[in-house]
């Protein structure tokens, strides 16, 4: 159980750098894009090969996120030059992805388990520096050491990793450029009345975010040992769940509280996934429904919620008014027999 | 400085629901020029507007600024000289971010967009004293989100927006017409101001006979696509309403009453 618990916490930094990115689109740019699904895979399949091939981790992992970069720019061209609109753009980048993707690989699998993956090079001079050690003796010193992790190797890169990314798009999206690109989904046409070309700043927005997506699904690969061509079937609605949860707990008041509480979002959609399968009867295989369930249920519960508040409130103010008339009409009654 | 040429514009060429917008549109608006424009609905101002800025290109003739032709340059390149405000106050500005971020937004009109940051602390101070210029209290709410700004407010701050900058041309739609009477004279008054210190050349369409004669050096009246009266300087000085309808009347040979209400004479 607990185990499962550091899994989803590990799964979840790794995740959340997908859900920055579908952040980026769905949030900032107000562009609903489904390259995901596609880029997510591309990212893993690239780092695969390359890895299989020999490359250092660190560069086949970058430039998985590179090759997703490339995805994204192009359904942003699809929309703005060609002119179609963004949820088709999406899908069809998506599906020229998946054909795409199995030509990286060459195979609909790749396994990477006896590779050098980036973790296993983290690893190789993590043990050299010891903290394990350090982070375990709080866990034996309670009588809690059963309930460590093996290791906090995933969670502390993923965290260093997850965090530097933040920091770089919370600066980035307050540049000069970056506020013309969060304005870009804000109020379009304005923006082309102050001399800025919203065709390039979505552009290179869909890059970004699908370079996000991408770095994801190579990270991801490396962390569970393989590469799948299917691996990203659902991804965005993975992603869209993580915003959702993200914003609704933890608010989006500006881009630094946004941007953490979509990471937070991520890692709690890995939990309640995680908890979700220990339920007897739910398998591994309905996770993409407990997901669609979580989106549905975060998009409409909100709107139910304020309904009901409005109609109680509604209701106490009816009662008082009855209340009011009705002693105002024994006043006047009184009135009239005096 | 601003020049069109024969300009034409028609709207569903070759159907049955074909509209000419604008027929033959020359004029010459000179430096420090600010034009009023009325006419009826559908007369054309907006399409007049909209081709000046680079919304829409014309089906004949040509534009220039400056003595460069500019007919066929895209929107947001020619917005580097041209500043807009629209006659509906969720146009002008981004309802999501602050009232500093529209402005460094707006900052970005004349020079690229860079990867500095966009509201250092200099231009924290700049807005500020940009803002306390118009008086209405924004001075203190530089990290309000601009959504949550009235009508009134946000049509000022697009039109600080669409002026600070210096444009070349200041294009102004019925920027008054979305907001009640009170509001719409305090725009009124701040785009006097405004223009004024800046002495800028400006194209402003109103629906108000009475506040196109008041503001302003020249006045263009449209119907059909085609400016069919102007008034200079000396002539608007002396101008009436009443005549103004009359002379509506004498040109297009047919009663104004309808568009009373529209005019809001
Ligand atoms: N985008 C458009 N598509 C089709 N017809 C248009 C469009 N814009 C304006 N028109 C038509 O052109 C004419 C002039 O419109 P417009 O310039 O908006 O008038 P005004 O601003 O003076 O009221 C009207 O007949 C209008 O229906
Ligand atoms: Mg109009």
């Amino acid at each position: 159980m607990v185990s499962a618990l550091y899994g989803a916490l590990e799964s979840g930094l790794i995740y959340a750098l997908m859900a920055l990115g579908v952040y980026l689109t769905f949030r900032v740019l107000d562009f609903p894009d489904l390259t995901v699904d596609g880029s997510f895979v591309t990212g893993g399949a690239v780092s695969a090969i390359m890895i299989m091939n020999g490359s250092d981790p660190f560069l086949a992992t970058l430039m998985g996120g590179v090759a997703g970069f490339l995805a994204g720019c192009i359904t942003g061209l699809l929309h703005t030059k060609g002119n179609i609109n963004p949820l088709l753009s999406g899908i069809l980048m998506m599906t020229a992805l998946y054909s795409i993707n199995l030509r990286i690989m060459g195979q609909p699998n790749i396994p990477l388990l006896n590779q050098t993956t980036v973790f296993k090079e983290i690893g190789s001079w993590w043990e050299g520096l010891q903290i394990d050690e350090y982070l375990l003796k709080p866990f034996t010193a309670l009588g809690l050491g059963e309930y460590a992790p093996k290791t906090f190797l995933v969670i502390i890169s993923m965290i260093f990793i997850v965090f530097m990314l933040k920091k770089i798009m919370d600066w980035l999206l307050r540049t000069e450029a970056g506020i013309a690109l969060r304005a870009t989904g804000d109020n379009a046409r304005m923006v082309k009345s102050l001399s800025a070309n919203t065709g390039s700043y979505i552009v290179v927005g869909l890059g970004l975010s699908n370079g996000l997506v991408a770095l994801s699904g190579a990270l991801y690969a490396q962390y569970n040992g393989f590469s799948d061509v299917n691996l990203g079937i659902g991804m965005i609605i993975v992603g869209l769940a993580s915003v959702i949860i993200g914003e609704g707990l933890f608010g989006k008041k500006s881009v630094v509280r946004a941007t953490l509480a979509v990471i937070l979002g991520a890692i709690l959609y890995r939990i309640i996934i995680a908890l979700a399968l220990r339920v007897d009867f739910l398998d591994a295989s309905d996770m993409k429904l407990i997901t669609a369930v979580i989106v549905i249920g975060a998009l409409v519960f909100p709107k139910w919620w304020k309904e009901f508040k409005e109609k109680r409130k509604r209701y106490t103010r009816r009662k008082t008014l009855n209340k009011q008339q009705q002693e105002g009409g024994e006043e006047n009654a009184s009135v009239k027999s005096d | 400085m601003l020049q069109l040429n024969q300009i034409e514009k028609v709207f569903y060429e070759g159907t049955p629901d074909e509209k000419r917008a604008l027929r033959g549109i020359d004029l010459t608006l000179n430096e420090g020029d600010f034009v009023t424009v009325i006419g009826s609905n559908g007369a054309g101002k907006s399409t007049l507007l909209n081709i000046v800025a680079g919304v829409l290109f014309p089906d004949y003739g040509a534009v220039s600024i400056d003595d460069k032709e500019v007919t066929f340059l895209p929107e947001y390149k020619r917005s580097k000289w041209i500043g807009r405000v629209f006659q509906d106050p969720m146009a002008g500005t981004a309802p999501n971010m602050t009232i500093e971020e529209n402005l460094a937004l707006a900052l970005g009109r004349t020079k690229k967009r860079s990867l500095f940051k966009g509201v250092t602390q200099n231009r924290r101070a700049e807005f500020k004293e940009l803002l306390n210029s118009i008086d209405i209290g924004l001075e203190d709410r530089l990290n309000t989100k601009v959504g949550l700004l009235s009508g009134g407010e946000r049509q000022a701050l697009s039109l600080l927006m669409a002026t600070f900058t210096k444009p070349r041309i200041l294009l102004l739609d019925e920027h008054t017409a979305a907001l009640d009477p009170a509001r719409a004279e305090l725009i009124t008054r701040i785009t006097k101001d405004i223009v004024a210190k800046h002495q800028l050349t400006t194209l402003m369409v109103t629906h108000q006979m009475d506040q196109a004669i008041q503001l302003g050096n020249r006045l263009f009246m449209m119907d059909g696509g085609q400016i069919i009266f102007e008034a200079n300087d000396e002539q608007k000085e002396k101008l009436t309403v009443e005549q103004l309808i009359n002379e509506f009347q004498k040109i297009r040979g047919k009663q104004f009453a309808n568009d009373r209400s529209v005019l809001s004479v």
